[in-house]
């Protein structure tokens, strides 16, 4: 049988995360390729409803990440982030959708090997799940 | 529809070593919207540019996907390129292959498949991109310098001498920094004082400089060309215009503490002037150790102030100013000697680190320029130098090599022979690294004729024993145990981020590297602008380096700043927020969302509305709109949500 190689949906912000995840590369850490970024300009941007498409749509997993708390290049865009994110944790359970499958980190542009580290385990993570039950369950 | 044209760069190997560029090339000839692709070994070269150039008009292409390094790198080459085909800029995406995609991962075939998702959400991306022009804004011919020492000197008179205005923040007393502290400089052996002090009477005396002494950079807000800084001058409680500087003050002062300026090597009052060429030139009364606070226990040098220039109730003064561009340099720290306890700092007073050595090395220092050491006065014999203390120890103190350690311990060796002719220093090193001009010449040239013994090894331990102190090493090279009966050990401490600029960095949200230093937006090619626009880096702030490379990258700083400055006008980003007037209830959220007071209620139409020189482009005040009225240029909803379509797809 054919290995489960997970779809996992990252929104990276640019100054910091996006940035570590250059970084990642320029150290040539390797992680799997189920990681795929999309850039934004601040984790603030990231409306819930990107999340929750993405898992209707057949992504197995949504990681968000962001500048420290205290270090947003917009002073407190990762707040808002913080706060959005621990209620669509709870949406996601009313829904029925699996909560465990989002994932927010903390990484800054000096952290690639931080990165590296939070992609691989992410990884394991959903790949232990196994495929998002959710997918095509359009409901919404 | 779009005809977009999608180029993919082999980067030599970089991204062909790991991705199928030809296949890919393949599968994504059919994709919806793409026009035109290609790939070739180096898009970023002239040829590739070219390429890119003559496809636009052979194919009448109206957007370009890159599929190449990270946008930091290159996006601005390929948007120069556009520039010139009269194709606006923002119909570019970049699709990071390399640092996100070909280098992280092993497995060709997986990387090829995510390089496929990741060159698909650029071109959705790109087919809603909108046609911006950039948003002009006014521009602050000025320019804020944070740190005093040889950098922001350097980068201050550069700048002055261009014919700007130059606003220099330094938090201690006097400007000069750790350069007027030493006693000479290697490899020309120049006494460091006699380069540094006239370079210090320019800056004070330049019309197009403001100096700062003894204040601190409270906040900084605003965008590049457009910053309000906030100043906070600490009270010296010495008037500067009535001061005379005639020092009836400090014999009457009853409270002595260590010296700063010397290292702890010698004794300064509560009132005091750091050294005699400070420069501004006036005494400043330390708050800590003064005991004028309590008008009942002392006001000596009050009384003996002919002039009446000490006030013990000045309060901080606050200062706004406006700026254009920031130049960090604040500088280093020596690693904390504290942290190398085997090496008895701070149990036995002859082991010294660099700085303190360099100072009774000085003729301004406590010794007067004679070699004696500080437990009893005795003129050491023998020396031992330990290089990389607290460098290169990933497992315990600092991971990286601090660049000049190496060569100050060898020009401590070689000072220390001038002075005192029959005593033999030692040094123990990990490796010699003397990569500057001439700087070898000057190691072979000690070891040569000033007869200096080099072991390659580590020091274990140091004990006292009668007045000697016991240095017990090995040599690597011979597998021999060394002793040595030494009369003093100076310890080739490494350097680290000004401690207290830690604050003032995190303030104004500055990337750092793991160690604390500055981050520069390209390591290569960009190494003096941080990725923040309008901010510049000089000196060691950003990395080790020694005086040469630090006046190179201040200068360097200097001529970027006077680059921007020479515009008439800043071009700010035009990615910013928009509102639907059709859909805005305005109800406000944005308004209090918005960290830079970009959004506004507009009171007759009872809608939200953006200030686009404010707006940063966040796109927080976007994710909050209930009603979807707030969208971001070239960065809409739909686009995002078409991005992630391609990829949670089968």
């Amino acid at each position: 049988m054919k290995e489960y190689k997970p779809k996992i949906v990252c929104f990276l912000c640019k100054w910091c995360t996006s940035a570590g995840a250059d970084l990642a590369g320029t150290s040539r850490l390797k992680y799997p390729a189920s990681i795929l970024p999309i850039r934004v300009m601040c984790s603030s941007r990231i409306d819930p409803m990107f999340v929750v498409k993405a898992f209707l749509n057949g992504a197995d997993g949504v990681f968000i990440g962001g500048c420290h708390p205290g270090d947003c290049h917009y002073h407190e865009g990762n707040y808002h982030t913080r706060r959005r994110f621990a209620m669509l944790t709870k949406v996601f359970d009313t829904l029925g959708l699996d909560s465990k499958r989002l994932k927010l980190s903390w990484i800054s542009a000096s952290e690639g090997t931080k990165f590296a580290k939070v992609s691989n385990e992410y990884t394991e993570k959903i790949k232990s799940y196994g495929e998002n039950p959710s997918k095509w369950n359009v409901f919404l | 529809m779009k005809r977009i044209g999608v180029f993919i760069c082999h980067c030599g190997i970089n991204i062909k070593g790991t991705i199928d560029v030809e296949k890919l090339t393949e599968e994504l000839a059919e994709y919806p919207g793409v026009a035109y692709i290609e790939n070739y070994i180096f898009m970023c070269s002239e040829p590739g540019q070219k390429l890119i150039r003559d496809t636009i008009v052979e194919h009448k292409l109206d957007g370009v996907v890159v599929a190449a390094c990270s946008p930091t790198l290159h996006e601005t080459t390929f948007q120069d390129a556009l520039d010139e085909m009269n194709i606006n800029r923002h119909q570019l995406e970049i699709a990071n292959i390399r640092e996100q995609c070909s280098w992280v991962h092993d497995d060709i075939e997986e990387a090829t498949r995510k390089a496929n998702l990741i060159i698909k959400t650029a071109v959705e991306k790109l087919k809603l991109n909108e046609s911006l022009i950039p948003i002009s804004a006014p521009l602050t011919k000025r320019v804020l310098i944070i740190g005093g020492g040889i950098a922001g000197i350097q980068a201050a008179l550069d700048i002055a001498d261009g014919g700007y205005e130059v606003i220099l923040v330094e938090k201690e007393p006097s400007i000069g920094g750790h350069m007027i502290q030493l006693s000479e400089t290697f490899p020309t052996l120049d006494c460091s004082q006699c380069i540094m002090t006239p370079k210090m009477v320019a800056v004070n005396k330049h019309k197009n400089i403001k100096l700062f002494a003894n204040s601190e950079v409270e906040s900084i807000e605003g965008f590049v060309g457009n910053f309000k800084v906030n100043i906070k001058r600490k009270p010296q409680y010495v008037d500067p215009d009535k001061c005379t500087i005639c020092d009836d003050c400090t014999p009457v002062c009853p409270v002595v503490v260590p010296s700063e300026y010397d290292e702890g090597m010698s004794w300064r009052k509560a009132i005091y002037i750091p050294f005699p060429q400070s420069i501004p030139a006036t005494f400043t009364i330390d708050t800590e150790n003064c005991l004028g606070f309590n008008p009942i226990a002392c006001t000596k040098c009050s009384d003996a102030c002919e002039p009446d220039a000490i006030d013990y109730d000045k309060k901080p003064e606050y200062f706004e100013e406006e700026i254009g561009a920031v130049i960090v340099a604040t500088g280093f720290d020596l690693y904390p000697v504290e942290n190398m306890a085997e090496y008895g700092y701070g149990k036995y007073p002859d082991v010294l680190d660099g700085l303190q050595f360099e100072r009774i090395l000085s003729a301004t220092g406590p010794t007067g320029g004679e070699m004696h050491r500080p437990s009893d006065g005795k003129v050491p014999k023998e020396i031992v130098f330990i290089q990389c203390s607290g460098s290169r120890d990933p497992e315990r103190h600092l991971p990286y090599c601090s660049r000049i350690c190496c060569m100050y311990t060898i020009k401590h060796a070689k000072l220390y022979k001038h002075k005192v002719h029959d005593g033999q220093p030692y040094i123990f090193y990990i490796d010699i690294r003397s990569g500057g001009k001439r700087y070898e010449e000057f190691v072979q040239q000690a070891v040569s004729e000033d007869g200096i013994v080099y072991f390659r090894g580590k020091v274990a331990r140091i004990y006292k024993e009668a007045d000697k102190m016991i240095v017990h090493g090995i040599d690597t090279l011979t597998s021999k145990k060394i002793e040595i009966k030494a009369d003093m050990v100076v310890l080739a401490m490494g350097i680290k981020p000004n401690n207290s600029a830690e604050k003032v960095i995190s303030n104004l949200k500055l990337n750092t590297d793991e160690n604390g230093f500055l981050i520069e937006a390209h390591p290569k090619l960009r190494p003096v602008e941080s990725l923040q626009s309008g901010f510049y880096l000089a000196g060691t702030a950003q990395g080790p380096k020694d005086i040469p490379d630090t006046v190179s990258q201040a200068s360097a700083a200097a001529a970027k700043v006077l680059a921007l400055l020479s515009n008439d006008e800043i071009s700010h980003s035009p990615i910013v927020a928009i509102v639907n007037e059709e859909l805005c209830s305005g109800c406000g959220i944005c308004v209090s969302t918005c960290p830079y007071g970009a959004r506004e209620l507009d009171e007759i139409k009872k809608i939200a509305t953006v200030n686009d020189v404010l707006c940063e482009g966040c796109g927080a005040c976007i994710s909050v709109c209930p009603s979807s009225a707030a969208q971001q240029k070239n960065l809409t909803d739909e686009q995002i949500l078409n991005m992630v379509k391609i990829y949670s797809y089968l």
